[in-house]
């Protein structure tokens, strides 16, 4: 499904709306929006094959977790579009980058503005952390380094079935630190799952800071490489190159594109709290007043109206 | 009530810097675990793991072979669900002296099922070797840094961070539960957060005229069933247990199990998780939506002593309530 606003008008709205959002509520994975919403928008405006979303713009309250008592339980794929032979679906891997991916369903038209409202207040459904009931996520993913795995299983089955539809997840860099991810792409080279592609915000970030600093993973591209993927290596914020890095043929393997970000691509007055990004809050008045107005003058929008206190 | 801002912070770094052997052990959450300035103190003693923790469990496993005590910090879930195999067999069965430091216990998180531990205590009570303690304050999560390393063996601690109450002014022994009151119409079990929520109860109670035995657990095991046993004879009615855990395998279960092998006929109700996973949302807000705070407690008292006290909302002393953006808190997920 195709929106008529470009993919670049639409990495824009979800800068701005995730940085309204994290001014607002003075904290939010804002940097995450940085690296991540051409990645986002481009998979929902025009990499994937989704239907129209089957879920109520304004997302219905929390309404239980999965058990035999809950026969009502639904999940938030609806958002992502119907379940069927010939749509895709997509992982939000990497759950807390949830906020960024709710924005992107607000600029995508998949939910209202208002869903946005409601993130992290009790007894919804939009939480801090994606759960498999929040809009547009299809399982949990919390537990980092378990999406690639999940997606190689549905991916598999679903070509069993003879579904033409594909299966993609969104991934971030930070998982490749965990082993499970390499048993995953080794499982999806092994069964020859090339029904299933990947793209990996790698903003070489994590909650402790710079990844070199924290662990170091070398060369992911070679890495995964050796594991048997295809993988395409692009620059996140380039728009052309990642289309077509994303139709690149990968017969017989699945496919990764590492899309190399930067983490205040277009707030750049977030440098100065590297490497302190991960989760942005502000550590004083003045400091989320002075972010207020910097940042909304780099995005080209008016700074957010702060009620006095 | 005090509140103390980060105490696990000052406690561990007073206490490391006094023992070469401790080493601390971080999984990409190091300021989430209030060891960032550990870490920038004190690099020769701090080992980044990365986000990957299977490996962590096991290299403390050789750390311990090697004569250290690494203290592994992350949060709880993290420290035993996917490295469960990795707990086993390099650290419990040989017994190393691994101290894991399990942060954000059941429902202390906003992150829902994937963050929130809430099986932990029965999963790690059940491993053969393993010491289990939970903090309740500010007190017991300054001594338990101490306290966890004179263990000869593994400890998995679950642990308090940001802003915390001030309840007790003498330090986390373990072994030793607490009587909080000797009261003879009900006996009330709780260890972690709970124990705040039925202190709380226990005021509206008392002058509603229901006299509560309280007791606040930090050693979870070993488990000191005599004691339990000793008390729950010495009430009318029978006994409350109230868990920031699920109550199948829990502290609910502990005590049914010593209540049934010294043969002692009381009436439990077992308050925490019933066999449910919880969602995201403030600490509050889950208590009350899964019955879990002082309010549940009031209820679970009535039906045990089948009469109504009167007790709603506003007899209850007003909720903290800690936004989730506060600057008390540690960091964010
Ligand atoms: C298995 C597991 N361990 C630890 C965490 C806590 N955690 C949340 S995000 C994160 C790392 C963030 O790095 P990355 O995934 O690259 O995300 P980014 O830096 O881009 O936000 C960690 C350690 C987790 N969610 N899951």
């Amino acid at each position: 499904m195709r929106n008529e606003k470009s993919t670049e008008a639409i990495a824009h709205a979800i800068r701005s709306r995730v940085f309204e959002h994290t001014i607002r509520n003075n904290g939010g994975y804002l940097s995450q929006a940085c690296s991540a919403a051409e990645q986002l928008a481009f998979l929902y405006n025009e990499g994937l094959n989704l239907g129209p979303s089957t879920m109520p713009m304004i997302p219905p309250p929390f309404t239980g977790v999965p058990s035999a008592q809950n026969p009502d339980y639904v999940t938030g794929a609806g958002y992502n579009g119907p379940f069927d032979a010939v749509h895709d679906r997509l992982f939000i891997a990497p759950a807390h980058y949830a906020l960024v991916a709710y924005a992107c369903l607000i600029e995508v038209g998949r939910m209202a503005p208002e869903g946005l409202e409601m993130f992290n207040k009790d007894g919804t459904s939009v939480e801090m952390i994606g759960a498999e009931h929040s809009p547009g996520m299809e399982v949990h993913n919390g537990t980092l380094g378990i999406g690639f795995s999940t997606a190689a299983g549905l991916a598999w089955g679903r070509k069993r079935l003879g579904h033409t539809g594909r299966v993609c997840v969104f991934m971030s860099d930070g998982e490749v630190q965990e082993g499970q991810t390499w048993e995953a792409v080794q499982a999806a080279a092994h069964h020859g799952i090339d029904n299933l592609w990947a793209i990996m915000d790698v903003n070489r970030q994590q909650c402790d800071g710079a990844m070199d600093d924290v662990m170091t993973v070398g060369d992911i591209a070679t890495k995964l490489r050796d594991f048997g993927a295809v993988v395409a290596e692009v620059d996140a914020h380039d728009l052309p190159a990642m289309r077509a890095a994303a139709a690149i043929p990968h017969p017989g393997r699945p496919l990764i594109v590492l899309a190399h970000s930067r983490p205040t691509q277009g707030m750049e007055s977030l440098m100065s709290r590297f490497p302190r990004l991960h989760y942005v809050r502000f550590k004083s008045d003045e400091e989320r007043a002075r972010m207020n107005v910097e940042i909304a003058a780099e995005l080209g929008i008016a700074p957010v109206k702060l009620e006095a206190h | 009530m005090q509140m103390v801002n980060r105490p696990y912070a000052a406690a561990f770094e007073a206490y490391a810097t006094q023992h070469p052997e401790v080493l601390c052990l971080s999984a990409d959450l190091t300021s989430s675990c209030e060891i960032d300035g550990f870490r920038d103190r004190h690099p020769d003693q701090f080992l980044s793991l990365g986000m990957a923790e299977q490996n962590m469990l096991s290299f403390a496993g050789g750390l311990g072979l090697a004569g250290f005590r690494p203290f592994l910090h992350s949060f709880g879930v993290f420290l035993y669900r996917r490295p469960y195999d990795q707990l086993m067999a390099s650290i419990a069965y040989p017994r190393r002296r691994v101290r894991l430091m399990g942060f954000l216990p059941g429902v202390t998180t906003p992150g829902g099922m994937t963050h929130q531990a809430i099986e932990d205590i029965s999963v790690m009570r059940t491993i053969p070797n393993m010491t289990v303690l939970e903090a309740g304050d500010a007190t017991e999560v300054e001594s338990i840094v101490a306290e966890a390393d004179t263990v000869d063996g593994p400890v998995y601690c679950r642990i308090l961070r940001g802003a915390v109450p001030r309840l007790f002014d003498t330090p986390l022994k373990i072994g030793q539960m607490r009587v909080l009151s000797e009261g003879d119409d009900v006996l009330v079990v709780t260890a972690g957060i709970t124990t705040e929520e039925a202190i709380r109860a226990r005021g509206a109670l008392s002058r509603a005229g229901v006299s509560v035995r309280h007791l606040h657990l930090n050693t979870l095991k070993p488990f000191d069933a005599a004691q339990i046993v000793a008390h729950a004879s010495s009430v009318r009615h029978g006994v409350i247990t109230l868990e920031n855990h699920l109550v199948a395998g829990g502290i609910g279960s502990m005590v049914a199990e010593a209540l049934a092998e010294a043969g002692l006929p009381r009436r439990l109700i077992r308050l925490g998780l019933q066999d449910t996973y919880a969602h995201g949302g403030s600490r509050p807000y889950l208590m009350r939506h899964y019955g879990m705070d002082a309010l549940s407690l009031v209820r679970a008292v009535e039906r045990l002593t089948g009469q109504t006290t009167g007790i709603d909302e506003a007899a209850l002393e007003g909720v903290r309530i800690d936004a989730v953006h506060s600057l008390v808190k540690a960091e964010a997920l």
